[in-house]
């Protein structure tokens, strides 16, 4: 019994790996100008006012240790962390009313390894993000959308956009030189 | 139509739609008829032979529950040793040390109970060696051992007058290799299509965009996946369970893995059906406890939708609901889904931090798992309803005058005790627990500032929720408990073994009991047991007992703290 599922379903499936995982069975990476830059399925850590943010996490962006904050939502500690958070999101993005403050991202994500941003999350930092490389907000927003995921099948799920997919993109739309 | 709900409404359209058909396989498999998947039958006696086990032989009741144990017993010290020397073995390229013996009882414990509850994170407290031969191997056999004693209970249902109940072994071999086993390996390579790691490889360690270093954990994580979800054992490969972005990559896997949860205590429901050929009574069965979880479903489901009000006053945009410890891709309907999903079953795998869904969702979690047999883990979840239904069969023939009987055998004292102990066992282990960590964490604060993460009612709650999720052998938990010390791994580790052992012995008990009875044929002075008034009857009776039991304790916990501002 432990032969057959400890050696048999193990190498069945390794195998399968090898040869239909999208990296042979390791995590998926994201490569910049021939470098890898990170998994493209792991959030990572922005806080360069010239890229886009990914949501707060309770661990920095630990690959090797996830975690949630584990806060209850009626915690007052917790309220006035988050309440920090929106008013550090509207100094960067001044432009901003605070009901535009999309709440995921002043919440911290489950495994604190979410890759994602909601669409919103995205175009609200578009401003910010145009001005701080001298690019024109229509061209960032037009990348934003190119780049949105659609629910499954079009009809199941969330919408979302990876956020280092978006970055990198970033990166290669200008020339590494002026960069 | 919002996305995220047609999400909701596709995956339970897929659990009710496919249980159907693959209930009649598995009462196919139990009966020994034939099946497509006869050509592991060379295996099967490959395994019969090396273990030298006579597939022919039948069991009487004691006999089987003998086996049973004694398969539970070989693998717990295996589980002991290996993760105590970890260290040491192969296949441990990230270096992780072993776990300290309090840890590992508790470990070894609540993965050989089925329940899975984690005192350690995956990263860094298993290596790859225990990941597989320690983690994956349990997850398989505990549910098997579910399943064996579920077709247990059948054949002692079915048999007119019987003393043997079947093949102890026999039962659990066929589990594995005709379901478990070929359902993993479907759902196995489709995560892995989808992205999720198959490998032997040690972290990778990259630069990121902004120039820091970020070492991303990795491994077999899909041979774990599948079992962990099917076998509704629930533990992650990672920390963090099924919100990893590696464990669960997208909106699709988190339908598969959401869906493998639940499909085999709703496809044995039908088994049973089939197997009795009493289909009627199983569809009322089914009927009642897919209303429990259908309306659990709904109103987690708006509650996190409509997302927390006290981020609602801070006068932010929360369209997407209430995203403490959730994820962008998977969202707050489908984390609302599985957390209901998650805890009809034994499986406690989480796509979100429960800690932080809302107060209601978190004591409908709670509710869920007091009640313990809306659908239940695989195997083990019917037989908990089997209890309930003993003892509506006993109270409603007392209320109409009739011997109470139950599919033809007379049901009496003895088998009335059983059950009832069995019944209450369940509320009084989670209570007496909790009630015994709060009166510590009352008498010294500073052991109450070392175990919770959130003040006053919600702090209650994770204790609560903690002594709740062993007892129905779950898993999961209100993580902000700092449950890794030896109270917690010891005062848990007992309750897991109390509130699975027992109650399997009990209903196997009470089924060879009733099986070795005389048959009484069915008359008009029956009480029929496959009607709307009886399903009811039993509906009432699991409220009564099971629900109410708690309320005080839920008062003081997620009420309360619903109703705080």
């Amino acid at each position: 019994m432990c032969l057959l599922l400890g050696v048999g379903y193990v190498l069945v499936l390794r195998l399968a790996a090898a040869v239909a995982g999208p990296n042979g069975g390791q995590a998926e990476v994201a490569v910049l100008d021939g470098r890898v830059v990170g998994a493209a399925n792991v959030g990572q850590v922005f806080t360069d006012p010239r890229y886009f943010w990914g949501r707060p996490s309770a661990v920095d962006c630990n690959g090797a240790g996830s975690g949630g904050s584990n806060k209850a939502t009626t915690n007052p500690e917790y309220l006035a962390e988050v309440e920090q958070r929106v008013e550090a999101f509207l100094e960067a993005h001044p432009y901003l009313l605070r009901g535009e403050v999309p709440s995921e991202m002043v919440t911290a994500s489950g495994s604190g390894l979410d890759p994602d941003i909601s669409p919103r999350g995205a175009r609200v930092q578009v401003r910010r993000v145009a001005e701080a490389r001298g690019l024109d907000p229509a061209v960032v927003q037009h990348l934003v959308d190119s780049l949105a995921v659609r629910p499954w099948l079009g009809m199941f799920g969330t919408e979302k956009v990876n956020v280092l997919k978006l970055n990198v993109a970033l990166e290669a739309l200008q020339p590494a030189a002026t960069r | 139509m919002n996305t995220e709900i047609l999400g909701v409404v596709l995956q339970w359209v897929l659990l009710v739609g496919l249980s159907y058909p693959l209930g009649r396989y598995i009462a196919k498999v139990y009966k020994g008829e034939r099946t497509w998947l006869d050509f592991m039958a060379p295996i099967e006696r490959w395994v019969y032979k090396r273990c030298g086990i006579n597939p022919e032989q039948e069991m009487d009741w004691k006999q089987f529950l003998k086996a049973l144990l004694m398969v539970n017993l070989f693998w717990f010290v295996w589980g002991m040793v290996l993760l105590v020397c970890q260290g040491w073995l192969p296949l441990n390229p990230d270096g992780n040390a072993g776990q300290t013996p309090d840890q590992a009882f508790n470990t070894c414990i609540s993965f050989m109970v089925n329940c899975n509850l984690q005192h350690y994170s995956g990263e860094s407290g298993l290596t790859y060696f225990t990941q597989l031969f320690v983690i994956m191997l349990f997850q398989f056999v505990t549910a098997a051992c579910g399943m064996a004693a579920f077709a247990g209970v059948l054949k002692a249902m079915a048999g007119k007058t019987t003393k043997t109940i079947g093949n102890f072994w026999v039962f659990m071999t066929r589990s594995v290799t005709r379901i478990l086993m070929p359902l993993s390996l479907v759902v196995g390579i489709l995560l892995i299509v989808n992205g999720t790691p198959m490998s032997f490889d040690g972290k990778q360690t990259l630069t990121t965009m902004e120039g820091a270093t970020q070492e991303i954990s990795q491994g077999p994580t899909a041979a774990i996946v599948p079992i962990k979800q099917l076998g509704t054992n629930g533990g992650g490969y990672f920390g963090v369970n099924s919100s990893h972005p590696l464990e669960n990559p997208n909106a699709f896997t988190n339908i598969l893995e959401c869906w493998s949860i639940l499909i085999l205590p709703m496809a044995m429901v039908f088994a049973l059906g089939f197997y009795l050929k009493r289909r009627k009574l199983a569809a009322w069965i089914y009927g009642v406890m897919l209303v429990a979880y259908t309306t659990g479903i709904v109103i987690s489901v708006a509650q996190e939708m409509g997302g927390s009000r006290q981020i609602d006053q801070m006068g932010i945009a929360q369209d997407m609901g209430s995203m403490e410890g959730k994820e962008v891709r998977i969202g707050s309907a489908a984390s609302a889904m599985w957390g209901m999903t998650t805890t009809v079953t034994s499986n406690g795998s989480v796509n979100s931090m429960h800690d932080s869904q809302t107060p209601v969702s978190g004591m409908l979690q709670m509710l869920n798992m007091q009640i313990n047999c809306w659908f239940g883990g695989v195997g083990v979840g019917f037989m908990n309803y089997y209890a309930f239904l003993i003892i509506a069969v006993f109270i409603s023939g007392l209320m109409v005058g009739r011997t109470p009987e139950f599919l033809g055998k007379k049901v009496e004292a003895r088998e009335m005790k059983i059950a009832t102990l069995v019944v209450l066992l369940h509320p009084f282990v989670i209570l007496v627990g909790t009630a015994l960590a709060s009166g510590l964490a009352a008498a010294r604060p500073e052991l109450a500032a070392a175990w919770l993460n959130n003040p006053s009612f919600h702090g209650f709650g994770e204790m609560l929720y903690e002594y709740t999720s062993s007892a129905a052998n779950n898993g999961s938990g209100f993580e902000g408990l700092s449950d890794n010390t030896p109270f917690w791994n010891i005062s848990t580790g007992i309750v897991l073994i109390l509130s699975r052992y027992f109650p399997i012995v009990g209903q196997v008990a009470i089924a060879g009991l009733l099986a070795s009875k005389k048959y009484v044929p069915e008359s008009a002075g029956t009480l029929k047991i496959d009607t709307a008034t009886f399903s009811m009857m039993t509906f009432a009776v699991i409220i009564i007992v099971a629900a109410l039991a708690f309320f005080p304790a839920l008062t003081l916990g997620p009420i309360a703290d619903y109703l705080t501002f």
